[in-house]
């Protein structure tokens, strides 16, 4: 006669609720963990997704996630040059915030180097790749910008032609594809007043000095657009991405690239760990102990939990032992009833969790590894909270029962 | 007759506390019930009646003496020479002053559990459940739980499951005090039939003078010291007793 399910049939109300709130509380240490995987996830994910094997970014820069980096757009030229190198690609990167509906839309702009990149790569679930130089964007859908949307981005007006699906920084901002050219734009964008006095202070520091006083036709050209200026630098871009080769030796490829003065070059691990170490590491720290924290406050409520329901079962426990109940039968009571509400508590957690993780504004990534490592935590803290009802339970005699 | 007592006791004392404290709650109650033999156990309250059955339960070990069960020494002293959860499922059924019955069983499964905690199977166990139960006058009351059975259903069913295991000992604290006059008698019959049937030896503490006729064997105790007394003796000790408390410490 297994007494734990007796126990539980008869007070079944109850164990309902107290199971359902250690189903709620695993369900957040659960969380928890999606989110600290989620984090490693968005960290890593740009840059698995690029497919880059090496990073080429401005000299001592620790590369365009972690902060600026600015390098020519000619590096690609000279990266493309390396022998070994297969593809050498531009790559422009940075976090906008405008307001759209009144409310604030922030973004990852990452540029794609058109024509050679069209942003094939994306994980696309809906829509095309971009088609044309211009005008185009490729948005994730945590943005909330429907296929067709047509968005105001500084002076120009962008059509939303693709959606991916879960493409986010590491701030979980949703990430938004443009071509190189758009990138920048969107980036370098300034107001016409701006444009106007800069002009009108480039002439005017022009007419200050000798040359300028003497060669109208170069005060003339001070005062025109940038681009017009040779001595003025073309807009910069964050770094180059290249693509080693198939048999070429990439250490050869780092060693050429290292002894250029002005870059730094990463390959795709160290980029990786420049994220987790120095991006991410502080939250992921703070989620983990706080993940650890959560599961052994889940412990010490079950353990409480458990010993509240063996005090309630203290009569019956020693009549029990008036009748002649050995130790194990009893013992099997309360470790029964701790096991099945922690199975029962995980199994809540983890169905509660597939419905409400999509909601979380952070992605949630629940791995195989991580659910089986929970389920034996929840199997070893079920045990050891059960460990203080038992002692009660133990150290309770028959004669108690004698006592009405 | 038999090679062994059911049930047999010598100079048993339990002692509470020291020094200016101490109590003597039983003083050399010797006693022997055989096999077959039905004894009832009167005296007024704070004789130490309970006390002695607790004793003689191996729920309460006495302070010293020796109790022996079917010719086997379980208790010298304080000392228990079994186990004595284990020798009370197999040996003796007891039953409370008050019904106890497990608060999240039914009323079958309080019958069934003390037979399947000494490996009865779960088919026999439960008919034999319900012929217990059905003998007691409960049997339709077999699914319901405690607080759902009045204070008398409860205590019959207490009864059943004392008497579950066919036990070689059975004790029962004023097993009827919560039953009618017409239904306690029955429940003391059962035990007198139960004694000779099964050949058990059976100890019940009562206050209940109606039914004294059934025993055959009467002890009074008094001041923790039991004599043998005859049932026209106690009745007149009962009588006598002023306080009319359930005589149980």
């Amino acid at each position: 006669m297994n007494l734990a399910s007796r126990d539980i049939r008869h007070n079944l109300g109850r164990f309902a609720l107290t199971t359902l709130g250690i189903g709620t509380l695993l369900m957040i240490v659960m969380g928890m963990g999606g989110i600290y995987r989620g984090l490693i996830f968005e960290a890593t994910m740009l840059v698995d997704e690029v497919g880059a094997d090496l990073w080429i970014v401005q000299r001592a820069t620790r590369g365009p996630f972690a902060e600026i980096s600015r390098v020519p757009q000619t590096m690609v030229d000279r990266v493309a040059a390396v022998p070994g190198v297969e593809q050498a690609r531009q790559f422009v990167y940075h976090t906008v915030q405008r307001e759209r509906d009144g409310k604030p839309l922030r973004m990852a702009v990452l540029g794609l180097d058109w024509p050679v990149d069209k942003g094939a790569w994306l994980p696309l679930v809906a829509g095309r790749a971009l088609a044309q130089n211009h005008f185009e964007m490729i948005a994730d859908r945590v943005l909330k910008l429907p296929l067709g949307e047509r968005l105001r981005l500084g002076k120009e007006t962008y059509t939303v032609v693709g959606l991916t699906q879960g493409m986010t920084d590491t701030s979980g901002n949703g990430f938004a594809f443009f071509t190189v050219q758009d990138a920048q734009a969107v980036q370098f964008d300034r107001p016409g007043e701006a444009i106007r006095l800069e002009r009108a202070a480039r002439e005017a520091r022009t007419g200050t000095v000798d040359i300028g006083k003497t060669q109208p036709a170069l005060l003339e050209r001070a005062g025109g657009p940038a681009a017009g200026i040779p001595v003025l630098p073309p807009r910069e871009i964050s770094a180059v991405i290249a693509r080693v080769a198939p048999g070429a030796d990439d250490s050869a490829i780092v060693s050429t690239l290292s002894g250029w003065a002005d870059v730094t070059v990463y390959r795709r691990e160290a980029e990786n760990d420049l994220l987790l170490l120095g991006v991410v590491e502080k939250a992921r720290r703070q989620l983990g102990l706080f993940r650890v924290l959560l599961t052994i406050v889940s412990g010490i409520i079950m353990a409480l939990i458990l010993y509240t329901l063996t005090l309630d079962k203290l009569h019956d426990i020693a009549l029990l032992k008036l009748i002649g109940a050995p130790n194990r039968t009893i013992l099997g009571l309360i470790l029964q009833q701790a096991l099945a509400m922690g199975a029962l508590g995980y199994g809540i957690a983890y169905l509660l969790g597939l419905r409400l993780f999509p909601l979380f504004p952070r992605r949630v990534v629940l791995t195989s590894d991580d659910l089986v490592q929970l389920a034996v935590v929840v199997g070893g803290i079920s045990v050891l909270a059960s460990l203080l009802g038992i002692w009660k339970a133990l150290r309770v005699q028959p004669n108690v029962a004698l006592m009405g | 007759m038999f090679a062994h007592p059911a049930i047999e006791t010598t100079v048993l004392t339990k002692v509470y506390g020291s020094g200016h404290t101490e109590v003597v709650a039983m003083r050399d109650a010797t006693l022997c019930v055989e096999p077959g033999q039905c004894a009832a156990l009167i005296g007024p309250s704070g004789a130490g009646k309970s006390t002695f059955l607790t004793a003689v339960g191996l729920i309460n070990p006495p302070t010293a003496g020796q109790i022996r069960i079917a010719g086997q020494l379980v208790m010298d002293g304080p000392r228990a020479l079994t186990d004595p959860r284990r020798f009370r499922r197999q040996h003796i059924g007891y039953v409370t002053q008050k019904a106890n019955l497990v608060g999240f069983l039914t009323a079958r499964e309080n019958v069934e559990l003390a037979m399947r905690l000494n490996g009865v199977s779960a088919s026999p166990a439960r008919r034999r459940a319900l012929e217990l139960l059905d003998y007691l006058g409960v049997r339709e009351r077999a699914d319901g739980y405690p607080p759902e059975l009045s204070g008398g259903e409860q205590q019959r069913v207490a009864i059943a499951r004392a008497l579950a295991n066919r036990p070689g000992v059975v004790l029962a604290d004023e097993p009827t005090a919560a039953l009618d006059g017409h239904r306690g008698r029955q429940v003391m019959e059962l035990f007198q039939k139960v004694a000779h049937e099964q050949g058990a030896g059976i100890i019940v503490v009562t206050h209940d003078q109606r039914a004294l006729d059934v025993f055959d064997v009467i002890y009074e105790m008094e001041d923790g010291v039991i004599r043998r007394g005859s049932a026209r003796a106690a009745e007149a000790a009962l009588a006598g007793a002023s306080d009319g408390g359930s005589g149980s410490t």
